[in-house]
């Protein structure tokens, strides 16, 4: 799991209302929930956003309501992954569940500019500020789950699998 | 080691002998929840993956109250798929209409939801039914989806943080205001990932509405749930309702807490949460001149007959400041009936207010109540996150029912005693 692109930063407590405002969850259209990600925070997120760009968010990233047309607008906005450095439990559940990669790290925020490039490298555990000359960061491991998880392609397709395999050994 | 209620209820919904906080766990689930915004997505993603019946139909509850009675063509589109889904599957308990109520009002209050439960809703606020001494708490659309397939969901089992709340209540205050001042202490993720356990001697003097509202408002310091120990006063609650057995479960005395917070609730006084957090809090003698647009009473967190009894107390004879918008919301049929019955809708309607029917409405910016730019409100909801209840310029200050009636007679933020 690698990631490269341009950073989106944001602050400490990004809560649901801010990712996807209530007023647009009546659809589960996830092009139509990507044209208004981050709307009122940044009017102009979703037409800057370019696909494989990357948010960067401090503690608490995705607090509040449990919608999750919020980890789907991020992620059909183009964003490739969100590195925080802590993420409220039902957004982290909810994007591991539909595959939305995502990683904590309590050092990044403070070396990183939005506009900036940044590698992920989810295996093995690190970040590169590109054209940076600084020692990689280093990011939190994903609990074997939740690698389970990512690896299957979210919980649906993770239970499907498991039910195949349960099958085929009877 | 000693084992907390949390981690009980949960062992007795697998097959483990042990379990302890930090472990991962497949579980059973007793009731699985979710609504008309959160439900289309499960539906959908259930029926892709192959999903022809539901786990157990009298386990499964769809409630649409979110954006009913229908808002517009959208969300009229997605009430029509939870709608087609619970009829399709047959589920046991059905609302709609007239019997829709506020789910996290609802489900208790028609005794589907008991003590030594595990709950899991498609909603945030499912964290409510803690109250009860069940263990409860919101997931998203995806792992609604999988238990309304499998009957089990995947939990990390929580470390507790111990909340001992100890003395007497001062006048005014409630539930409201005891759970506003401990968030406003530990911050909006001060139990990320945590139980919180609700103990001490004031407990027992908390009436299931404070312990609803406080156990409602966990996920608001960011905790998985929040749990009180059942008692007397939980046991006289559900002994009219249930149709099943429930069981009481409480920690050991030398069950592990990750954390304890000492409140002497002697001190507190009627809370505040000024915008745009709910850790935002300060107490009614702080507040200063803050004039006022609305006022909403009702939400899952105080839309209870309690919360209107204490409202129409203050407002009965009085009637809101001509510059105030008052809403008043019962959040299930029985609440708007006893209010009825109780008088309290003829007090609301002398004191100018709008009586709306149970629904979720402005408590998200839904409708029902929506807020220009510039307009501030007092709610009795959850959060006052920017743009929660309308116009991202507009703000909401989050308070108890008392708070709010005083404030909508004086047309600023106040509390009852200063009528």
């Amino acid at each position: 799991m690698k990631f490269r692109g341009k950073v989106w930063k944001f602050g400490d407590n990004i809560d649901t209302d801010a990712i996807i405002p209530a007023r647009y969850l009546t659809t589960t259209d996830p092009a139509e929930l990507a044209r208004h990600c981050m709307e009122d925070l940044d009017a102009e997120f979703a037409a800057k956003v370019g696909a494989d760009d990357i948010i960067v968010a401090g503690e608490n990233f995705g607090c509040g309501s449990s919608r999750e047309h919020a980890p789907i607008a991020i992620k059909a906005a183009g964003i490739a992954c969100v590195v925080a450095r802590s993420f409220a439990r039902i957004f982290y559940r909810n994007a591991f569940n539909m595959g939305l990669p995502i990683f904590e790290s309590a050092e990044l925020w403070d070396r990183v500019a939005g506009g900036q490039h940044i590698e992920v490298d989810g295996d093995a555990g690190k970040i590169i500020i590109v054209g940076s000359e600084a020692q990689p960061l280093s990011i939190e491991p994903i609990p074997p789950f939740m690698q389970e998880l990512i690896r299957d392609g979210g919980l649906m397709r993770h239970i499907a699998l498991k039910k195949q395999h349960a099958q085929g050994r009877k | 080691m000693g084992m907390t209620i949390t981690e009980k209820i949960l062992r007795d919904h697998t097959d483990l002998k042990e379990l302890h906080a930090g472990m991962l766990i497949n579980a059973r689930v007793d009731i699985a929840l979710g609504n008309d915004i959160t439900a289309p997505f499960a539906i959908e993603e259930f029926q892709k993956a192959g999903g022809t019946d539901v786990f157990d139909r009298d386990r499964v509850i769809l409630v649409p109250d979110h954006f009913t009675p229908n808002k517009d063509i959208q969300s009229a589109a997605q009430c029509k798929v939870l709608r087609e889904f619970v009829r399709r599957q047959n589920l046991s308990h059905t609302f709609d209409g007239g019997t829709v109520g506020i789910e996290h009002a609802l489900l208790p209050e028609q005794g589907l939801v008991l003590p030594g439960d595990l709950v899991i809703g498609a909603d945030s606020h499912t964290c409510t039914y803690g109250a009860l001494g069940a263990f409860a708490t919101g997931v998203g659309s995806t792992d609604l989806a999988a238990v309304m397939l499998t009957g089990e969901a995947w939990f990390k089992v929580p470390e507790s943080m111990k909340i001992v709340l100890h003395g007497n209540l001062r006048r005014w205050v409630s539930g409201k205001d005891l759970i506003l001042n401990i968030i406003g202490r530990i911050g909006v993720d001060g139990a990320r990932y945590r139980a919180m356990e609700f103990t001490g001697d004031t407990v027992a003097r908390l009436g299931m509405a404070d312990r609803f509202t406080m156990a409602n408002m966990v996920i608001e310091a960011g905790a998985k749930n929040g749990i009180f120990i059942p008692d007397d006063v939980t046991e006289a609650y559900v002994r009219e309702r249930a149709k099943r057995k429930w069981k009481f479960y409480d920690s050991d005395p030398d069950a592990v807490y990750a954390s304890t917070l000492d409140v002497d609730v002697s001190k507190i006084e009627p809370q505040v949460a000024f915008p745009h957090l709910p850790s935002n809090t300060r107490g009614i003698s702080e507040v200063g001149e803050i004039r006022i647009d609305q006022v909403v009473i009702g939400s899952c967190t105080n839309g209870r007959i309690e919360d209107l009894r204490v409202a129409a107390g203050i407002l009965k004879g009085r009637e809101a400041a001509p510059s105030v918008r008052l809403i008043v919301i019962p959040a299930t049929p029985a609440i708007y009936r006893a209010a009825l019955q109780e008088g309290l809708i003829e007090i609301f309607l002398n004191a100018n207010a709008v009586i709306s029917p149970p629904t979720c409405g402005p408590c998200l910016g839904g409708y029902m109540g929506i807020l220009a730019d510039g307009e501030r409100a007092v709610a009795t909801t959850n959060r006052n996150f920017v743009g929660r209840m309308g116009h991202t310029g507009s703000e909401v200050y989050l308070a108890s029912p008392a708070v709010a009636a005083a404030s909508a007679v004086l047309g600023r933020i106040a509390g009852p005693d200063s009528l």
